[in-house]
């Protein structure tokens, strides 16, 4: 965040200070869920009567649904009637004064992702009375996107501003019914982003540099949809690489991307949330489902994933690869340490002819972490021609972590070409002693090695990312190894 | 159809079980019971998510007994290695046939005999051994198993000595004027240092509607060593469970060798214990499958302790509606350091319709290990059959050539000649231009 510029740092500041403006007292139910809790949501949220029937529908089927226990993953059980599904931002008079009261840990971990002081403040959750003139700026930024007839807003103001957009394609590519963790967000989801780029439109700008200011409070059952009409591109950032501190401790999250006709939507998410600490108490439990349709000809979308935080991470972002010649990517660095635990990987469901996917999935685990790639590459009869590689190869550092692989391939078409590799290994020690034969000291050379091994996978971020995401791998391990 | 099936096995086994040997009773009494309580499996579980055991289920299989048609002499020829000499235990449609039977002279202490016969003959020897590995609330199968356990082969091998001959188990089965079934129970333990080879074949003829649901449990002690090879050629509306335990102590090796080439669903289960240091497996599997075959293989290997070595090759062919399934799942255990772990699975593609579903699965609790595993699936490599064509040969032999080429892979492996020829033979002779392949082999 160091390489950004004032106007983004302003921006930043905007945010801080316009963004909790609703009266908090009145805007917080108390923990529970029953349909009177989602009534109340959709009350708030002003919304249409459809939107209330489509939460309700939602709730009653997940009444109906059993928690999932197939994943490689050990929590204690959620008590769904202990959330308070709906609260208003935490009233800044209850933040900490400056950064003097804020955890020192979390400060160092600012300073060394060198981010700069007003935005530590900010991601400490400090009330700042700083004065940038930010009004300009996001008006730029607004009037820029206007311009090129995208539509980027929260998801609440979508659903005043644009509800045959919403009506349209809500849930029509993760539907309510989908599955646990989705049917759940779908009935109490408070906010979230709407993203829509017109036909022929190259989105202006990465829609990153926005974002990460713009969704600084969406609580935890979000809910993004993107829609790239024929011939557009978007790219997106999700995420933040400094650490958040966050009072929930379960994020149900569904993303929904939809590319039509010869669109490109290209998706990359930071996720570095509490982890817990180094006995494993605490950290966010993030279940999410992330799914894109590649419902034209020629479309194309490309998932992204660093994945450092959180004490449990549940997720599969996947493509469904219906158009003639789309094309599905997935990326993802997954790093765990302590007592972290990440299921996460991938599903390529070929449908449409001639049809490409990439899988390439790099996962360290250090300390007692379990990591696991679980991935589907399924051929439908009907993809004549399809093609998938996939690449999964896991680092392991300490005698007390695992990592595990299990990718699930299914072809029901005979010009399939599918090829799966995995490997597992620790650090060469030879690759070591080249590096501190060289005068190279250990944890340097760890990081050197490390950053090697997910090289490509950072070059697909974009550019300033990477560069953050290499520093916050490096500080995600260390202590890994002694 | 569950229900119906465990209602009908329970039927079964109120009939047989004053004819079995007495001293197991409770332990099938408990069998039958898991069975009532958890029933067969269903695609829900995971590890039967690809397979559909309906068919089974919903067959009112008979248990084998003695009344049935014989085996003809031809088709025992056609099974047996004439040109070497095994020691065979036959079993005809499901019974031991001591007739058919041919046992060479035999080293000191040296057990080989049906499991009917050694139940009542060794039971002091085989108690310890029977139903160690076997768990009846692993699934239904296993449960079904050992609830109607008696019959099988036993083979006992004390410290220190090698059978040379192979021993040759032949399960056939002919046409029967009902569906049956039969239990078997194989038992083999080596002692240290001991070694031997066993072929397991099953063979099915004449179109015979039956269902083979057979166990192997394998105790090796230290330093022994065990050539497996099963050879499934059941026939087309065969259906065959087969589950494999080998349980490996310091320094054991175990090859094994499955072939599956027969049956109309067929599902193969390896679990191998490598349980102290230096023991080691190489698993080699083949299934070549057309018309509507469903084949399924699982393996299971748990490195338990360090310097454990695993190494497995599976290769699989399907053809006009077939289905393959695989699943291969490594298993390194938190002290199992050091431990060399490597898998392959590559399946070819024939038909539109053929189906084939792969899973090779690592999971790896500690650090200091070199594990890798791969799975292709795909057709015949395009370049390849260009150079054949351009070189005049036309497109059915040059394909035949490549699917030649991609079996022999496994077949290569091997070390049993007359095993090895005789798979050749079988595969050759699926391929179209048989006769040309031929020449080329020369």
């Amino acid at each position: 965040m160091s390489t950004q510029s004032p106007h983004i740092e302003a921006l930043i500041k905007k945010e801080y200070q316009h963004g909790f403006v609703t009266d908090i007292k009145t805007d917080t139910v108390p923990p529970g869920l029953d349909e009177d809790t989602i009534r109340f949501i959709s009350a708030k949220k002003q919304e249409p009567e459809w939107l209330l029937e489509w939460r309700l529908k939602s709730y009653r089927h997940w009444l109906g649904m059993q928690e999932p226990d197939w994943a490689h993953v050990k929590h204690k059980p959620i008590d769904y009637q202990a959330i308070s599904y709906y609260s208003a931002p935490k009233s800044k008079d209850d933040g900490p004064k400056s950064l003097d009261e804020v955890d020192p840990k979390l400060v160092e971990t600012y300073n060394k992702l060198g981010i700069p002081l007003q935005e530590q403040m900010m991601l400490a959750g400090v009330a700042v009375d700083a004065v940038f003139d930010s009004v300009s700026v996001a008006t730029t930024f607004k009037a820029k996107l206007a311009e090129a007839g995208v539509i980027f807003c929260s998801f609440s103001e979508a659903v005043r501003e644009h509800p045959q957009l919403i009506k349209q394609y809500l849930g029509s590519v993760v539907p309510t019914t989908d599955n646990y963790f989705a049917a759940l967000n779908s009935a109490v989801f408070t906010d979230g982003s709407f993203c829509y780029i017109p036909k022929d439109t190259r989105c202006p700008m990465e829609l990153s540099t926005y974002f990460r200011i713009n969704a600084a409070n969406t609580g935890q059952f979000e809910r993004t949809l993107i829609i790239a009409e024929q011939g557009s591109y978007v790219s997106y950032l999700e995420g933040c690489t400094a650490p958040m501190r966050d009072e929930n401790q379960l994020h149900a999250a569904v993303v929904e991307l939809i590319a039509l006709d010869n669109a490109e939507i290209k998706y990359s998410t930071v996720q570095n949330w509490y982890p817990g600490d180094e006995n494993g108490v605490g950290g966010i439990y993030n279940f999410v489902t992330k799914r894109g349709d590649c419902r034209g000809v020629n479309s194309k979308i490309s998932w992204t994933q660093i994945e450092t935080g959180s004490a449990i991470t549940w997720k599969y972002p996947s493509c469904i690869l219906r158009g003639d010649n789309s094309v599905g990517e997935f990326y993802s660095v997954a790093v765990t340490n302590n007592y972290q635990q990440a299921d996460t990987g991938t599903k390529m469901i070929h449908l449409g002819k001639n049809t490409r996917s990439t899988i390439v999935s790099k996962a360290i685990s250090a300390g007692h972490a379990q990591n696991t790639y679980r991935g589907l590459v399924k051929i439908a009869k009907s993809a004549d021609n399809a093609r998938n590689y996939t690449r999964c190869d896991s680092l392991l550092m300490g005698d007390q972590c695992g990592a595990h692989t299990f990718p699930y391939i299914e072809t029901k078409n005979a010009s399939a070409q599918i090829e799966h590799e995995a490997t597992t290994s620790k650090i060469g020690e030879d690759q070591l002693f080249y590096c501190k034969q060289r005068g190279i000291s250990e944890e340097d050379a760890i990081n050197m090695i490390v950053n090697g091994f997910c090289k490509v996978v950072f070059k697909e971020l974009p550019m300033e990312f990477a560069v953050e995401a290499q520093k916050l791998l490096n500080i995600s391990l260390e202590g890994a190894v002694g | 159809m569950s229900q119906s099936a465990i209602e009908h096995y329970t039927s079964e086994f109120d009939r047989l079980q004053s004819g079995y040997t007495a001293w197991l009773n409770p332990q099938r009494q408990i069998a039958i019971e898991t069975l009532q309580q958890t029933g067969f499996p269903n695609l829900r579980q995971e590890n039967w998510k690809y397979t559909n055991i309906g068919p089974i289920t919903k067959r009112k299989f008979i248990t084998a007994g003695a009344n049935f048609n014989g085996l003809t002499p031809a088709q025992l020829d056609g099974v047996r290695f004439s040109e070497t000499d095994c020691h065979e235990l036959v079993f005809d449609n499901g019974n031991y046939s001591a007739s058919l039977s041919t046992l060479h002279e035999l080293p000191e202490g040296v057990i080989i005999q049906s499991l009917s016969e050694a139940l009542t003959d060794n039971r002091t020897v085989i108690e310890p051994y029977l139903n160690r590995y076997a768990k009846s609330d692993e699934d239904g199968f296993v449960a079904l198993n050992t609830a109607f356990l008696e019959s099988g082969a036993f083979i006992f091998i004390p410290d220190n000595v090698c059978i040379e001959e192979p021993v040759h188990l032949l399960f056939l089965a002919n046409k029967q004027p009902q569906a049956f079934v039969a239990h078997q129970r194989n038992l083999l333990v080596l002692g240290k240092n001991a070694r031997v080879t066993v072929i397991e074949s099953y063979v099915g003829f004449d179109e015979a509607e039956y269902f083979t649901n057979t166990i192997t449990e394998i105790t090796l002690a230290s330093g022994a060593a065990l050539e497996h090879y099963k050879l499934q050629q059941e026939s087309q509306r065969g259906y065959h469970i087969g589950k494999l335990y080998a349980h490996q102590q310091r320094d054991s090796r175990v090859e094994s060798y499955s072939f599956s080439l027969g049956g109309a669903l067929v599902r193969n289960d390896i679990q191998i214990d490598l349980a102290e240091h230096g023991a080691g497996v190489s698993l080699n599997g083949l299934y070549i499958a057309s018309g509507r075959q469903h084949i399924d293989n699982h393996t299971r290997v748990n490195h338990t302790k360090p310097h454990t070595s695993s190494e497995e090759y599976y290769h699989g062919v399907l053809d006009g509606s077939a289905r393959g399934v695989f699943n291969g799942k490594v298993i390194v255990h938190k002290q199992a350091q050091k431990t060399d772990a490597h898998q392959s699975n590559k399946n070819l593609l024939l038909s539109d319709n053929a189906e084939v579903d792969t899973k090779p699965e690592l999971e790896i609790y500690a650090d200091d290990v070199k594990c890798s595993h791969g799975a292709t699936v795909g057709q015949l490599d395009k370049t390849m059959l260009l150079y054949l064509r351009s070189r005049a040969i036309d497109e059915e032999t040059a394909k035949s050539l490549l699917i030649f080429a991609f079996v022999e892979e496994i077949i290569k492996r091997i070390k049993f000649m007359p095993i090895r020829k005789r798979m050749e033979a079988i595969v050759v002779g699926k391929l179209p231009d048989a006769n040309l392949i031929r020449e080329f082999m020369q």
